[in-house]
């Protein structure tokens, strides 16, 4: 990009140049009002990043604010680099989902891993130790060549950042629709441990204090990758390839240890880390946060390349850098913690009292403008919305009744669906296990890390629905969050509160934002009902190409807490003998079900219904009984129904099998959808408690030690099939799918 | 006992390794910045943790093995004191030459991390003495890089000298020989790629692991505190 | 000024995982005349001029930059240009 500062801002005007930099033209009008004068080409570009939706939600703000996100344990809410949740014993979990999805389209290995370097440093620059990483991936179905290549370097990004900067990948989730075919998604989670005296804001305060920057060199990687990031996939955006980042997972791991050495000095006001849009945005929101302003010459920025220009340094994205503000005369003391690990920390700038962002190069100033303008009056817009007419068709529609004759064929089908089969190709290329905390590894609903030095331990989980959310938003993101809080539930942690990763399409298409604002609301209205409150977020729109849109897919990370280790339960069956319960009642609701997608290829209908109530209601019951020790196991019903729950709960132990008989017709009690469910298997000795206790539930079968998967049925022939024939087939299918030829 | 757990910059499980040591063994375990040399010689057992040592860059291990801090672990090793590289200190401890042969990429080229089952093949070692030999153990492993090679003739003097420690059960990375883990010839030198630290409570799925170290310090008590 | 470039490879014999699936992936593309292929690095030093520089640059390839145990190395000496 050989753009330099030497367009003129008459030239920037006349020829519309801030359009091509992602302004409006009522937006540069805008900015013309607060300068008071029309910005030259550095500042344009300052304020083009600055307001596009990645670093302003100037589209999602409206949205956003309906999320409740206070509770007494909320420590932090949205704002800060990630929220912060009170564990108890002066400890405080620290969690934040984002997504990387245009740089993962464009460059899939570093996308994916620069996706993973930059969640955790929003961690860390809270002052946590990152403890665990989860992820949620979409890609297009597993037939092309392009989309495998896709789907193995996204894997293999997370992998060899994740991997090497020592944070356990403790779980996820991916998912394969057609809609996701150009537009894959990849939303990265980091989950930290922070004692409350350590926790730190990304703040600027004190007038005449220093700005360091700490960290890797600025080069010209990812100029522009904020408002890319906003933009629209064109069809040509592997010509846009110079714009990713390249990640660098040493540098990030000594950054870690550094900065955590430096939270313990006193020395240390306030620190962030430069993720979208750099230095510009780093440096304004701390010094709008604190109501202060900031100065910096950017001849003191360290620099990897050569004739670098003020546009370039303030709008990089290149990684593993911190900007850092220490009480002035102690630069020193935080500089040599840097200098141990072999980081360069630099004073750049500092603290003023005039409420302007001020940018120096080779003695010149390159821009100034007022620093609220940059963060607090970024425009927000309130776009319209219409219900998309296929909603309407969706709702009229009736019940899809669908017709299997063969139900160990179809069992096996589903199975053999890679949204429902093994990942188990996924997650072993993970270090799940590095920190030697992870209880629950990857493969179960919940993965589950223990707390060192105490009884506790959290449960992370991420998921979304997002063919439930396609048929219907409302419905669909009631079921995202409540299938989250289940996945915890049944590990046996109580939900502490969830962070937002919402991936939708363009936001300025009615139905689009349509979508979002439903979504946005089943998402608020069961956060409230299953008090899991939202303390932090990331919103990536425009994830479509040629005009078609991603299915609307707000990812829901949570985290919940165990009191005692003692509670942690397994997903999958114990012991031959155990007896089998479903809890809650089964209805059939096949829209947007994984059989729909095997028997019709496509999504329509109602999807499944859910009255928040009755969830919360069957999670706080299996909680009490998990805690009071009479759950062997706990699994919960989701895509593929009851009997791939049942499957997955046997592919764990070799030898299990289980004998179960089914009431009710054979292929809805099977493969129904039906929200608010789960499988568990309980003692024959706790029966009587546990039916006391939990009045939902019934006992269709036991556990059996003869490695047969038994599922009789009223009418009709039932399922007799070995589970190992079953298990292969699961966890073969993903690379089955992935070796063979297009 | 009194360990010093080596930390280069990139290792990542040195605090897991010192945590086996110190808080699960209940030893003296302090973590070394490798930069620290010159004090070596107040400890009794060298632990070289896993991670990616200045990223892996090069070759794993290899610019790590380069370092001043290494010297004083060749003489510490020299007088029979025990060093023990898991996964990137075992890279480490070819690389510097303590252990013969090199780790290679894995056979399938990717990452991969899992519980594997180990035979202890050897239980004639500082390190093993607690373990049967035949035994089937159960730990962790977490490598791109664990695929061991040799030549023909280390590999016949490896089994000549009984230098073989474990061996995989089901190979996973294409080890020569199914290895996993091999001392130097006077036996106080074990590098292995599968990590007994990750492997201390059953908590986190085995406690396999525990034992090796439980070896070590046994032995340690024997040779040392008795004799001295 | 020396531009030097230096070449490893895995010694032959070793087996090469990466060059053997680069190979099946262009054979898979239809380039079937492709009958091996071996994956290397390069290493460009610029070195300042001096007596014994090929004795030091093997020096540095024996120590650090190949491992002996499973690499072969050789490098090439050029004058660099000035710019």
């Amino acid at each position: 990009m050989l753009l330099t500062h030497e367009i003129s801002p008459e030239k920037i005007e006349k020829d519309k140049i801030y359009q091509d930099m992602g302004l409006s033209d009522q937006e540069y009008d805008m900015v013309k009002t607060i300068l008071k004068r029309r910005p030259n080409f550095t500042e344009t570009g300052i304020f083009s990043v600055m307001w596009s939706e990645h670093c302003s939600y100037k589209t999602s703000k409206p949205l956003l604010k309906k999320f409740p996100s206070k509770a007494p344990h909320v420590l932090q809410g949205p704002g800060e680099g990630a929220g912060i949740i009170d564990i108890g014993d002066n400890q405080a979990v620290v969690f934040k989902v984002e997504s990387h999805n245009h740089p993962s389209a464009v460059e899939p290995y570093q996308g994916a891993a620069t996706g993973v370097g930059g969640i955790i440093r929003d961690v860390f620059s809270m002052g946590a130790r990152p403890i665990a990483l989860m992820n949620s991936l979409r890609f297009g179905n597993l037939t092309t060549e392009r989309v495998k290549y896709l789907f193995s370097e996204v894997v293999n990004g997370i992998a060899g950042y994740g991997n090497c900067v020592g944070v356990p990948t403790v779980g996820g989730e991916v998912q394969f629709d057609d809609s996701y075919e150009d537009n894959p998604l990849v939303n990265a989670m980091c989950v930290g441990l922070i004692n409350h005296d350590d926790i730190q804001k990304g703040i600027a305060t004190g007038v005449g204090n220093t700005v360091l920057y700490a960290g890797a060199p600025t080069g010209r990687d990812g100029i522009h990758g904020a408002t890319f990031a906003s933009d629209d996939l064109a069809e040509d955006s592997d010509k846009d390839r110079p714009a990713v980042q390249v990640g660098d997972p040493f540098m990030e791991k000594l950054l870690i240890e550094a900065c955590l050495e430096v939270i313990h000095s006193d020395a240390l006001v306030g620190m962030q880390d430069m993720g979208a849009a750099g230095l510009t945005s780093s440096a304004s929101e701390m010094a709008s946060k604190a109501g202060t302003g900031m100065e910096m010459d950017l001849d003191r920025v360290p620099q990897r390349e050569l004739n670098m220009n003020a546009y370039e340094l303030m709008l990089s994205e290149s990684q593993e850098r911190m900007l850092l503000v220490v009480k002035k005369g102690r630069e020193q003391e935080i500089i040599d913690i840097f200098e141990k690990y072999g980081l360069q920390a630099v004073a750049v700038g500092e603290i003023i009292e005039e409420q302007v962002f001020r940018i120096k190069q080779h003695g010149e100033v390159q821009a100034d403008i007022p620093v609220d303008a940059l963060a607090e009056e970024a425009p927000v817009y309130h776009l319209p919305s219409q219900e998309p007419s296929y909603y309407k068709v969706f709702q009229e529609m009736d019940n899809m009744i669908p017709a299997v004759t063969d139900h160990v064929d179809m069992l096996k089908k589903l199975l053999k669906q890679p949204t429902i089969a093994s990942k188990e190709w996924v997650y072993d290329q993970y270090d799940s296990m590095v920190q030697t905390n992870t209880v629950v590894t990857p493969g179960s609903d919940a993965a589950v890390v223990r707390v060192k030095g105490t009884d506790k331990a959290l449960a992370i989980t991420t998921d979304c629905n997002s063919r439930y959310i396609y048929l219907d938003p409302e419905t669909g993101g009631k079921i995202a969050v409540a299938e989250a809080a289940r996945n915890l539930v049944c590990s046996g942690a109580r939900p502490l509160g969830l962070t937002d990763g919402l991936n939708f399409g363009n936001p300025t298409n009615r139905e689009v934002f349509w979508q979002m604002e439903k979504s946005v609301e089943g998402m608020s209205e069961a956060a409230s009902t299953l008090q899991t409150p939202v303390i932090s977020g990331n919103v990536s729109l425009y994830n479509q190409s040629q005009g078609k849109a991603i299915f609307p897919t707000p990812v829901v990370g949570m985290v919940g807490l165990h009191e005692s280790v003692e509670h942690i339960t397994p997903s999958y069956f114990q012991e031959a003998g155990d007896l089998i319960y479903v809890i809650g009642e089964t209805k059939c609701e096949f829209g947007g079900s994984e059989l729909q997608n095997v028997l019709n290829g496509k999504y329509e209908g109602k999807a499944p219904e859910i009255n928040l109530s009755v969830e919360a209601k069957r999670q706080q019951e299996l909680l009490e009984t998990i805690q009071q020790g009479i759950i062997q196991s706990a699994h919960d019903i989701a895509e593929g129904g009851l009997a791939v729950a049942l499957a997955e709960s046997v592919f764990h132990d070799k030898g299990l099998g289980v004998s179960v008989e089914l009431e009710g017709d054979f292929t809805t009690e099977l493969f129904s959808e039906t929200q608010s469910r789960f499988v568990v298997s309980v003692k024959p000795e706790h029966q009587a408690q546990f039916e006391n206790k939990v009045n939902d539930a019934s006992q269709i079968g036991v556990v059996t030690a003869d490695g047969t998967f038994s599922v009789k049925a009223q009418k009709e022939d039932g399922i007799q099939e070995d589970v190992e024939t079953l298990s292969q087939l699961w966890k073969g299918a993903i690379p089955c799918l992935l070796k063979s030829k297009a | 006992m009194k360990f010093a757990v080596i930390v280069f910059p990139g290792s990542n499980c040195d605090r897991d390794m010192y945590y086996a040591a110190k808080e699960v063994l209940g030893e003296e375990a302090d973590l070394v910045w490798y930069e620290s040399a010159g004090n070596l010689g107040n400890y009794d057992g060298i632990l070289l943790p896993g991670g990616f040592s200045y990223g892996d860059y090069l070759r794993s291990g290899a610019v790590a093995a380069t370092s001043e801090i290494m010297q004083q672990i060749k003489e510490h090793a020299s007088k029979g004191k025990p060093v023990l590289g898991v996964c990137n200190g075992f890279q480490v401890l070819t690389e510097a030459g303590l252990l013969p042969g090199a780790l290679m990429r894995n056979e399938k080229l990717s990452f991969m991390c899992h519980f594997e089952d180990l035979i202890v093949t050897n239980n004639e070692t500082m390190f093993t003495s607690l373990f049967q030999t035949g035994e089937t153990i159960k730990l962790p492993i977490a490598h791109g890089e664990g695929n061991y090679f040799c030549d023909e003739t280390t590999l016949k003097d490896l089994q000549a000298n009984n230098q073989i420690v474990f061996t995989y059960e089901n190979n996973p990375n294409g080890s020569v020989a199914d290895i996993a883990g091999i001392v130097n010839k006077k036996g106080n030198v074990l590098g292995m790629m599968p990590h007994p630290e990750r492997a201390v409570e059953m908590l986190l799925g085995s406690d396999d692991g525990l034992k090796l170290f439980q070896s070590l310090v046994q032995n340690w008590r024997e040779s040392y505190v008795v004799n001295a | 000024m020396r531009n030097v470039t230096v070449y490893i490879t895995l010694k032959s014999g070793v087996l090469d995982p990466q060059g053997k699936a680069i190979q099946e992936s262009l054979n898979s593309l239809g380039y079937d005349e492709v009958q091996s292929a071996r994956v290397g690095k390069t290493i460009s030093l610029q070195i300042e001029d001096g007596p014994n520089l090929e004795k030091r640059i093997t020096e540095m390839c024996e120590k650090l930059l190949a491992n002996p145990v499973i690499e072969d190395y050789r490098f090439d000496v050029e004058e660099a240009v000035q710019s």
